[in-house]
């Protein structure tokens, strides 16, 4: 049997393969431009000085040394992590109560999912532009703004990012709710189990992949988070250190690549490259967890 | 009987309890509408009134948004349907013809670029941010017409891997069927694979309509500003301009730039819905 697919197979191969360039060429190409060299690139020119990448000279790690001294970037990493988390626990706590009530027959439920659902089609930056009105709004009546102080720019981008992604991971959890069998249910009532009884000891295990699912989505959308943050605070307000080091408190990662890449200083650019090696590194290696976690439950079932 | 009514009743809060925390969810949309016709003056002071009496500015605020920042509006949402359709188009086409060589010929090369494509889908896009821009320049992609190559290649590892998975669900006796039939790959693509894959279509096509309509930052590194800038981009502008900003006008545009994101939503709801479902389990 298996012996017979592979020549069934070949038949297709050979005939297919000569197709090459129409097939895989275009792709290939725009690949190489849009992401296999300038990744190369980054990699290279992270170990280099430069102000045009023409003119690139190796310094070795000092780009590296750099980066990690910097404490506007430390400052944004621990901001970024502390928002990671607390808008993980949030929108997926949320997300998973609205599914789950969605879930259970309620009248108008499709109206519900439609609306809940619909600022995800709406971009970051448009986002975070009608909240700041918002926020800015409310603000002002105690004469402050959402740039003035760094406690409401961190609660303004959380409130931000679960209006936008409890809809989003809704969805997700609505699919794998709508998986769980239903004759499990019913004969854990049968059995004489309780509505939490059946929804913590069979719902949430069979939804198991799902929830994992959407806390890796938050997680790595929380750490690459940018046009939101640019839009709504852009790292305002600004503190001054000891040192006389300026920090944007409200600034995470990915803004504050950007940031350090238009400074004016003659390291900025391979600064900024070397950082960006190394949030990749942080969210290569976040994504590689997801995938060998997911792995290593299919081989379980 | 008794733990019946109490049911419906349990029932009837929770719809009301969703009626309400819908309308808050739509608070914001409505916010920029009713702004949208509010004299800058009052946007900041007064930002859930009315815009009634003295606050009025009719239809002001659009004319002004219009030629406003030094930017023809409508340029903006010109380069942003093109680069969108076209994006959206090449990345269908070369991505579905590549995910189906790579799943039926599936020699070394395939399934190292299949690794590649993969791998890519991890890496962020600050990583490549600046060489992708100065390679975009210098190759001249940084028009409205030619950006949809820098699309394509950043954007092909989900679109291949969501195609690779379906292609390979996909008996292999039907291609079969169609080679002893006398249909070269060429036609066996066009006329039997590609009708097969139409829903997985449909779902990647609107995970990248989302993606590049509403992407900022790719478009504002490769783009020549001066002549062209998308809705995102022109917005942003607007609001990151230093000195006073004209907040209605600046609603305005918004307001204009999400109702079509809006109808598009309605009337794709349920493609939409799926295709997000999709590309998240798969992805």
């Amino acid at each position: 049997m298996n012996r017979k697919k592979i020549t069934r197979g070949n038949t297709i191969r050979r005939s297919t393969r000569k197709w090459f360039p129409l097939f895989l060429g275009p792709v290939v190409c725009a690949f190489i431009i849009g992401f296999v060299w300038p990744f190369v690139q980054g990699i290279y020119l992270s170990f280099c000085q430069f102000k045009l990448i023409a003119d690139a000279k190796p310094i070795g790690f000092g780009n590296y040394v750099r980066a990690f001294k910097d404490a506007a970037f430390a400052h944004a990493f621990w901001y970024t992590a502390l928002f990671t988390v607390v808008s993980l626990v949030l929108i997926n706590v949320l997300a998973f109560t609205v599914a789950y009530v969605l879930t259970q027959n309620i009248k108008g439920s499709n109206i519900f999912r439609t609306v809940f659902f619909m600022p995800n089609l709406i971009g970051g930056i448009v986002l975070g532009h009608i909240w700041s009105m918002i926020f800015d709004g409310i603000l002002s009546k105690f004469s402050t703004s959402i740039v003035m102080d760094s406690k409401y720019g961190f609660w303004g981008l959380i409130i931000l990012m679960c209006w936008q992604q409890i809809g989003y991971m809704m969805i997700i959890y609505i699919a794998g709710l709508q998986a769980v069998p239903e004759d499990m249910l019913e004969a854990a009532r049968i059995d004489g189990a309780t509505k939490s009884q059946a929804l913590f000891k069979v719902t949430i295990p069979n939804v198991m992949p799902s929830i994992t699912i959407c806390m890796f989505l938050t997680l790595t959308n929380g750490f690459k988070l940018f046009d939101q943050n640019l839009a709504l605070t852009n790292g305002q307000p600004i503190v001054m250190q000891e040192g006389g080091a300026a920090i944007k408190t409200t600034e995470m990662l990915a803004l504050n690549i950007f940031t350090t890449y238009n400074n004016s200083s003659p390291n900025a650019h391979g600064t900024a490259q070397a950082k960006a090696v190394i949030f990749f590194i942080l969210v290569a290696g976040l994504g590689l967890a997801q995938l060998a976690y997911t792995r290593k439950k299919e081989v379980q079932q | 009987m008794n733990s019946l009514a109490a049911e419906r009743r349990g029932k009837a809060v929770l719809t009301a309890v969703l009626s309400v925390i819908c309308v808050i969810y739509v608070l914001p949309v409505v916010a920029v509408l009713i702004n949208s016709f509010k004299l800058n003056t009052f946007v900041k002071t007064d930002t859930f009134a009315l815009p009634t009496g003295e606050m009025w500015a009719g239809v002001d605020n659009f004319v002004k948004g219009m030629t406003f920042g030094n930017y023809p509006f409508w340029n903006s949402v010109k380069y942003s349907v093109v680069i969108t359709i076209l994006s959206t188009a090449l990345i269908l086409i070369g991505t579905s013809m590549a995910a189906w060589y790579i799943a039926r010929v599936d020699s070394p090369f395939c399934k190292a670029l299949y690794f590649l494509c993969v791998f890519s889908m991890v890496v962020p896009f600050q990583m490549v941010m600046f060489t992708l821009s100065n390679t975009a320049d210098q190759l001249k992609l940084n028009t409205p017409w030619t950006i949809p190559v820098v699309y394509l290649g950043f954007g092909a590892g989900l679109a291949i891997f969501m195609f690779v998975g379906f292609v390979k669900s996909i008996p292999l006796e039907i291609e079969e069927a169609a080679a002893i039939d006398g249909c070269g790959p060429v036609r066996t693509f066009f006329l039997v694979v590609v009708p097969m894959l139409k829903p997985t279509m449909i779902s990647v096509g609107i995970l990248e309509i989302m993606w590049v309509w509403n992407d900022y930052l790719l478009p504002y590194l490769v783009l020549d500003l001066e002549k062209y800038r998308t809705i995102t981009i022109h917005i942003q502008y607007l609001k990151g301009s230093y000195g006073t900003v004209d907040l209605g006008a600046t609603m305005a545009l918004i307001l204009l730039a999400i109702i079509p994101v809006i109808i598009f939503y309605l009337t794709c709801q349920k493609h939409i819905i799926k295709g997000v479902a999709a590309g998240a389990v798969k992805g």
